[in-house]
């Protein structure tokens, strides 16, 4: 039995069989319920990955060699936010590289470090898919574009202090557990907020709607 | 001539709750769903094949053809898989598609799943996106309150039942076959072909997957008609010299106006920089990547190449994607093409020894280079290893490892060699920041 408390171990139970019904093979739960359990604890513990592994019949080894492939789950208790800069090519060069070494500066701590308050864990990031809002930062995963060394120190000053924040393209600020739930495949309620897609998004339509309201003018002139 | 910009799948994206059921539905939502379950699943796969659509993933395989593929009448319960992993370098399409319209990939998941009779469906989104998982979360939850998911789907008789999958971090998950394997549960590590998934795909039955771009544009296809569709795009007598449609363009880096630009297959950079403000001012394009990181870079020189299938192949690299990072003066070759480098040697999944000891030895030399402790012969020696790695690998993310190193050293020797000489980079990093001159760092990692 893996060293959940009852109360707690009851709880995950339901919601894993509720993601092992969505599959029709169990195993496929794996990856959502390691998600679910580092929604639990803030990082895949020994505990967690007994828990699966009773689950889903399988042997810790065989979990903990999936947990381990993916570098989303965490093997230390993670801080309430991720803090992420994209250092892929495109994003380094256009200042992500600055960014990154700006907020090391400022926080006193490296890649996949913690603060000592324990509110912010930095990472470095591969390409996020928003390479046409470069530099980029994720924080718990939301999007916050066209960043600058400035702008990613008052932001991890603000996550610090408990100040709100709102992501450029996304939902006010969760704690990394709770967007964790998220990706276990339980939907929080708040696909409404944020907008539907930031200026680069639309630039395309955009030129498209003034190509029309030019091309209109014209005819109406004929 | 001035190109002329074809948002299709971009229509709604400006519409106030663009994602919202209710919003789709105003402009034609579910009406290509409507139009499919009026033909039997053979003709919907016949007119996805007339309409030559081609896979928007990167290897441009044709849809149509690929939905055939897979045999009916079996035993075995067939898989749609929509590939939504989107982790190629520069590639930024997707993700912005399903956070503004999620609706219209699920239309066309269920489009396909009734093409190739599947009853179950899934779409595999990379995890590092949570608000696009809440959207399509969202969105699914209402397509079964209207019907258009679940049992009996618009009273046709059809069932089928759609989970969103969120991935957890790893590349090399967008390779179809580590997918299938993630989705099982495992690793994500690529399989050997054959047997192909469409016979043999997850829980070793018969699986489509097709890329969010690909699934995305077969609504359209389904309202408008296959000759709608093929009357967009480049011609050829050849149709395998041909691409048809319309496509995302994802523009950005160094230059004016970054963003999302749907146009028919076909036009030219040089085109698309004039329509939207060029490069940034006061500097010049040095290269650029037709598709991502693992297409091979290309230059100025490549300006009028079509963005087609056939016409980027004609340059010696590949549409791939349609990431079009475009770089300028400012930029280091060598600099760029060693953290590509390390991204490909960070991601190599490590099953095949060319790819996992040569991506290793790639970044070592190329790390060496930047550096400036290089020397000429290391330089032949980056062409040595690509050459060992290049159709030696398990997958395609060993050969896309040696793209960026085998154009580079093609196009720019000299920056190489001046690296030598001048032992270390002739680069001021801070000028190709976006904001130039408000701080200096070094580099991060
Ligand atoms: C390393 C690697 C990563 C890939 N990543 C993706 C991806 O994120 N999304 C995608 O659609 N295809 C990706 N592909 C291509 C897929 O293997 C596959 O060709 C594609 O999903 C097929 O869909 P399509 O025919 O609709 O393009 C990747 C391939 C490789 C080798
Ligand atoms: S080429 Fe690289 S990523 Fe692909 S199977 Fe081999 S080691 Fe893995
Ligand atoms: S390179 Fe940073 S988001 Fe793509």
């Amino acid at each position: 039995m893996s060293a959940f408390a009852p109360e707690v171990r009851s709880r995950l139970e339901v919601d894993a069989k509720e993601i092992i019904a969505r599959y029709p093979r169990s195993r496929s739960a794996l990856l959502p319920i390691l998600h679910l359990v580092q929604a639990e604890e803030g990082f895949v513990s020994p505990d967690g990955i007994e828990f699966c592994a009773e689950l889903l019949d399988l042997t810790t080894a065989e979990v903990a060699a999936v947990a381990t492939f993916y570098t989303m789950y965490k093997r230390r208790p993670n801080g309430e936010y991720s803090v992420g800069v994209c250092t892929n090519t495109l994003c380094a060069i256009m200042g992500g590289d600055q960014i990154f070494s700006t907020l090391k500066q400022h926080l006193g701590i490296g890649h996949d470090e913690t603060t000592e308050d324990g509110t912010v864990t930095l990472e470095h990031l591969e390409c996020n898919a928003a390479c046409d809002y470069a530099p980029v930062m994720m924080v718990n995963w939301e999007f916050f574009d066209n960043q600058t060394p400035e702008s990613a120190v008052q932001l991890v000053d603000d996550l610090r202090a408990g100040t709100t924040v709102t992501p450029t393209r996304g939902a006010t600020l969760c704690t990394f557990k709770q967007v964790s739930r998220v990706l276990a495949g339980f939907y929080d309620g708040r696909a409404d907020e944020g907008p539907a897609a930031g200026p680069a998004t639309l630039a395309g339509l955009q030129i498209f709607r003034e190509q029309q309201e030019s091309d209109e003018g014209k005819d109406g002139a004929t | 001539m001035t190109i002329t910009l074809t948002p299709v799948l971009s229509r709604t994206w400006d519409e106030d709750r663009s994602w919202t059921l209710e919003v789709y539905e105003r402009f034609e939502g579910y009406a290509g769903l409507r139009a499919a379950l009026t033909k039997t699943p053979d003709q919907v796969t016949q007119i996805v094949k007339d309409s030559e659509l081609r896979g928007r993933g990167g290897a441009g395989f044709p849809t149509g053809m690929k939905w055939g593929f897979i045999p009916q009448g079996g035993d075995k319960p067939v898989y749609l898989v929509v590939n939504a992993d989107e982790s190629e370098p520069g590639t930024c399409k997707d993700i912005p598609f399903m956070l503004a319209n999620p609706h219209e990939l699920i239309e066309g998941a269920v489009i396909a799943s009734y093409a190739i009779r599947a009853a179950q469906a899934f779409i595999y989104v990379r995890g590092e996106v949570v608000h696009v998982i809440r959207r399509l979360q969202r969105a699914v939850e209402e397509a079964y309150e209207a019907g258009y998911l679940g049992t009996d789907i618009l009273g046709s008789g059809y069932d089928l039942e759609l989970t969103v999958h969120a991935g957890a971090g790893a590349y090399i998950c967008g390779e179809e076959t580590a997918l299938l394997d993630s989705l099982e549960g495992r690793r994500g590590q690529p399989r050997l072909r054959p047997p192909f998934p469409a016979v043999a795909g997850l829980y070793a039955s018969p699986t489509v997957i097709n890329n969010v771009e690909s699934i995305g544009s077969v609504p359209s296809i389904l309202r408008n008609g296959a000759a709608w569709f093929a009357g967009m795009g480049t011609d050829n007598e050849n149709p395998k010299m041909r691409s048809k449609g319309m496509t995302l363009y994802s523009l950005s880096g160094h230059v004016t106006r970054p963003g999302q630009y749907e146009g028919p297959m076909g036009i030219t950079l040089r085109e698309l920089l004039d329509l939207t403000g060029g490069v940034r001012e006061g500097h010049e394009l040095k290269f650029w990547t037709p598709g991502g990181s693992s297409t091979p870079l290309l230059t100025a020189e490549h300006l009028d190449v079509p963005l087609s299938y056939e016409g980027i192949a004609g340059a010696k690299s590949m549409l791939g994607t349609k990431a079009l990072q475009i770089f300028d003066e400012t930029t280091c070759v060598v600099r760029a093409v060693l953290r590509w480098t390390e991204f490909y040697a960070h991601e190599s999944c490590g099953k095949c020894t060319p790819c996992r000891e040569g991506t290793f030895w790639l970044v070592q030399i190329m790390r060496r280079l930047e550096d400036g402790r290089g020397d000429e012969e290391d330089l032949q020696k980056l062409l040595d290893i690509s050459d060992t790695i290049l159709g030696r690998s398990f997958c395609a993310l060993g050969d896309g490892a040696t793209s960026p190193i085998t154009s580079s050293l093609e196009y720019f020797r000299d920056e190489y060699v001046a690296h030598l000489e001048q032992g270390g980079c002739p680069f001021d990093a801070s000028a190709a920041t976006l904001f130039q001159g408000s701080t200096t760092g070094a580099a991060a990692r």
